[in-house]
């Protein structure tokens, strides 16, 4: 079923190609018993854009994003990922689907090495039996192979090579947000979610995180999603935001228009309630 | 014409070297570099391909004889190529230090007149972007590593992989140049040029000929008995007068293979997996290494501890006269076998040291105990003494005769004199050409006979005629009383503890010296978790009283021993404070090489020496900082200041 009105991209300011659009979201409406999270929202992301949600707390940009991995099916409205109207799904049918995504709260196995949990990002991509598996012969070596020449490429890119090995557990908190990123990147999503990616990070990590996702963007052309709460980053980083405020949106647009949109300014400031 | 004829068969270029290299040990492998977390390795013949495809690459954008082409990247083998390619090109490479700043690498980029660049990273074009405008004979950069660089306006720039494609694509129109080129380049030509990092003034290119480069590497290869099986791990910068001898000069005579690691952070994991036979290292990285040995066996239990501890005292008592191969009872030798099984293998093993025939530390003194830690664990690590200027051997010292307060006998080759004052003066085949575009220079160091001022006071020792060195020449001075003062031989003494990073005394024309302290973060850091001390920041740890009280002790041991020299027993520290920043190269405190650069701390600090010589106990003080990406801050802290505890002086039998 086509969307309403997909159109043919636009040029960003630096002078890249987004393309069309890659998910809409129309009319999306949740509802947790009395409360509601998320009040009649739409608004799309393109192929290859980096799109922001951003607000105060409890603005829903969490429920939004849980939205659109698929984790929460909302009350109202739907969902389209390339052009297709998506009903409720397993968390291996998100993946499968192209949908990758970080926690706010690092959500790794700390006992496991780096290495083994960013190979678990490629887990629904394992094609061998268990019994192969198990053995370690033929198909499942040479697919291990694969996935590891794979993974390496991400360890480089996101450069924790000298972490490799390295069980997560014992590692600082801007390294595990790295891993995250790495895991994520595994799954070679096309639509990749961000949940808070520079929350708890000093200035220098946050600069090699924003370094990390504009380079991932331009080098794989993944589109990108992210919530975050450091609006210098925010502006600096995406094509587009989306302003949420109590479950309402209250801004779409690129940051300049954002940034000088009044309700935005009055959400973020505080205005007089009567 | 016999003669003519043999001194041709010897090679007289690094390329030259090569093509032997290739003849000779083609399957061999040349260089490997840890990639995606393998070992990937290219043979003698392999790199010769690389490099010529590079060279064919150069000759496609216009490289032309007596060009420089400047290198500025981390230790791969595919920068080492780019140098061997720019000297096919009958071009001159020229390192430079890939943690400079943007502003001290326009210095050097326009001095040299660089035409060309290769980079290794985006970080690196960008720095070059920036000052652009300012080297104006910049044709060209290329770089390594493609990431991130795809938005950048390539009409003069591209990948080192498409200017290889490039020149191997035109290879009918080049090849015939390039063998012309290649056979052009004669002992007498420019190997490399090398900016010495200038503890004074702006740095200054060392000119270092095949001839320069090529005998020294014959000697020392030869002082040593390197072999080509040897191994080298290549970690340090490479605009560095070592690495250059070790990973290009030495490995090309020999044909040794070189390793790069993965990235700096990488480097003792790396240097672990290949176990080098032949090493070099500054004593800072000994250093670091034995702190963290020690820092983990702390933590370790109790068994394990004795375990270490008991060995340890057995390998101190005789480690180093088995080594040496001195007479060593029999019991005392079963029980270092012993230790060997439980103890000194698996450290060595964890430290990458299982394999060293050879090790060499230089460029700073090395603590005692340090350096008998690693002899008696059975690692042949030995000192040497050199400079930029002499493509680095002066002297070293040979096996079996090791010692940790001198720095060898004469290197194969080098002749060495003291000069009046106490400097030290060499001349060999090592002898720079020349300062590129320094005549002055040139002649204020090198005399027309080719003695050159090392800048270093020293004597020989009748006894053993090993070399000492005390300290820089112009730095040792007098006191207000007219006693000898040489800052460096107690900034050494106190640099020996693990708790003190940095040292800077002073104390020339006053009536007794003082000093300024930065403590090691990463020791102190641990002492104070061990001690249940707290503290949020560099700032804080440095100022709290029980680190001033330790500190406080280890001066006061330090006084003691100087007060034991009858010589520099006026070297006494008198009072101290420990510094609120690290000195730092970014600040211009220090050189890229980390040596303390006297005169500019002297002149920020001044406020706080005008406190140590006024009596006053506290002084509020502000500090400009420049971080990494250029920008500047302020700091500012009430530091304490100190008084030690001044040892009586042994009084010289008169």
């Amino acid at each position: 079923m086509p969307v309403s009105h997909a159109e043919e991209g636009y040029v960003t300011a630096d002078g890249r190609q987004i393309g069309g659009t890659l998910m809409e979201l129309k009319n999306i409406t949740l509802r947790f018993g009395g409360v509601v999270a998320i009040k009649d929202i739409s608004f799309d992301i393109r192929d290859g854009e980096i799109r922001a949600i951003i607000g105060p707390n409890g603005a829903g940009k969490s429920s939004m994003l849980n939205v659109i991995s698929g984790f929460y099916v909302p009350t109202e409205g739907d969902v389209y990922f390339k052009k297709v109207k998506r009903g409720p799904m397993k968390p291996y049918e998100v993946a499968r689907l192209g949908i990758a995504r970080t926690f706010q709260n690092i959500a790794l196995f700390d006992g496991m090495s780096v290495l083994d949990n960013i190979m678990t990002g490629r887990l629904t991509m394992m094609k061998s039996g268990l019994l192969s598996q198990a053995l370690w012969y033929g198909a499942a070596a040479r697919e291990e192979y694969a996935h590891r020449e794979k993974v390496e490429r991400i360890i480089d890119f996101l450069e924790i090579q000298n972490i490799r090995k390295t069980p997560v557990g014992r590692l600082p908190y801007g390294l595990k947000k790295r891993v995250e990123l790495a895991r994520a990147l595994a799954a070679e999503p096309k639509l990749l979610l961000l949940d808070e990616p520079m929350a708890g990070m000093n200035v220098e990590e946050k600069e090699d995180m924003s370094r990390f996702i504009l380079d991932l963007n331009d080098e794989f052309s993944t589109t990108i999603c992210l919530i975050e709460h450091d609006m210098g980053v925010v502006m600096d980083l995406s094509d587009r935001v989306v302003v949420m405020d109590y479950g309402r949106k209250i801004g779409d647009g690129t940051p300049d228009e954002v940034r000088n949109n009044q309700d935005v300014i009055d959400a973020y400031l505080g205005v007089a309630h009567d | 014409m016999a003669e003519v004829t043999a001194a041709a068969a010897e090679p007289q270029s690094i390329p030259a070297l090569l093509a032997r290299n290739v003849q000779r040990y083609g399957g061999l492998p040349a260089f490997r570099e840890k990639e995606f977390g393998i070992w990937q390795s290219w043979t003698w013949a392999q790199a010769n391909n690389e490099i010529r495809a590079i060279a064919l690459g150069f000759l496609s954008v216009g490289v032309e004889r007596g060009d420089s082409v400047a290198v500025i990247g981390r230790n791969r083998p595919r920068h080492y190529w780019v140098m061997i390619a720019a000297q096919m090109c009958g071009a001159i490479p020229v390192p430079l230090y890939q943690d400079a700043v943007a502003e001290e690498m326009a210095y050097v980029l326009e001095h040299c007149g660089a035409r060309f660049v290769v980079c290794g990273d985006q970080e690196q074009v960008d720095k070059v972007i920036e000052i652009g405008d300012r080297v104006k004979d910049l044709q060209h950069v290329a770089y390594t590593d493609k990431r991130g660089m795809r938005k950048y306006d390539h009409s003069k720039m591209n990948s080192l992989a498409d200017l290889q494609a490039q020149g191997v694509a035109g290879h009918y129109r080049y090849e015939a140049e390039l063998d012309k080129r290649i056979s052009e380049l004669t002992y007498d030509t420019t190997c490399v040029m090398l900016y010495t990092s200038g503890t004074t003034g702006k740095p200054k290119g060392v000119v270092l000929s095949n001839r320069n480069i090529i005998e020294t590497a014959k000697n020392s290869v030869g002082f040593d008995k390197l072999n080509a099986l040897d191994e080298v791990v290549a970690y340090l910068p490479m605009a560095w007068v070592g690495d250059f001898i070790f990973s290009m000069g030495q490995a090309m005579w020999t044909g040794f293979t070189v390793n790069c690691p993965e990235s700096a952070a990488t480097m003792m994991t790396d240097l672990r997996e290949i176990g080098p036979t032949y090493f070099f290292a500054p004593p800072r990285v000994f250093e670091g290494q034995l702190t963290n040995v020690m820092i983990r066996m702390e933590d370790a239990g109790r068994v394990k501890k004795w375990l270490f501890d008991h060995f340890m005292a057995v390998a101190r008592k005789v480690g180093p006269s088995i080594l040496d191969g001195k007479p060593v009872g029999v019991l005392d030798r079963l029980h270092y076998v012993l230790g060997n099984l439980l103890v000194y293998g698996p450290l060595k093993n964890t430290l990458g040291f299982s394999r060293i025939r050879v090790g060499y530390t230089a460029g700073e003194a090395i603590g005692p105990e340090i350096f008998e830690f690693y002899r008696s664990l059975g690692i042949n690590l030995k000192q040497l003494y050199g400079q930029t200027e002499a493509s680095v051997f002066i002297t070293q010292q040979p096996d079996g005769q090791v010692r940790n307060d001198t720095v060898g006998v004469p290197s194969p080759g080098v002749e060495v004199k003291i000069g009046e004052n106490g400097e030290v003066y060499y001349r060999g085949p090592g002898t720079f050409v020349e300062y590129f575009k320094n005549p002055e220079s040139t002649a204020s160091t090198k005399d027309p006979e080719g003695w050159v001022a090392t800048g270093d006071a020293g004597y020989f020792e009748p006894e053993t005629g090993h070399l000492r060195i005390i300290d820089r020449a112009k730095d040792v001075g007098k006191m207000a009383d007219g006693r000898l003062f040489a800052p460096k031989y107690v900034e050494n003494k106190l640099k020996f503890y693990p708790s003190i990073l940095e040292a800077v005394v002073f104390g020339s024309g006053r009536d007794r010296c003082t000093a300024f302290i930065n403590i090691d973060l990463t020791a102190v850091g641990n002492w104070a978790e061990r001690n249940n001390i707290a503290y949020a920041s560099y700032q804080e740890l440095a100022g709290h009283p029980r680190v001033y009280e330790m500190i406080r002790g280890h001066v006061a041991e330090v006084n003691r021993s100087i007060a034991a020299d009858p010589i520099l027993a006026g070297c006494q520290i008198h009072r101290f404070l420990i510094l609120h920043k690290e000195l730092d190269a970014d600040d211009g405190e220090m050189t890229r090489t980390r040596k303390v650069r006297r005169n500019i701390v002297a002149d920020k600090y001044a406020d706080l020496i005008a406190a140590l010589y006024d009596g006053r106990d506290s002084i509020y003080t502000e500090t400009e900082v420049t971080y990494e990406d250029g920008r500047k801050g302020k700091i500012t802290a009430t530091l304490r200041i100190a008084d030690a505890e001044i040892a009586p002086e042994q009084r010289r039998a008169a």
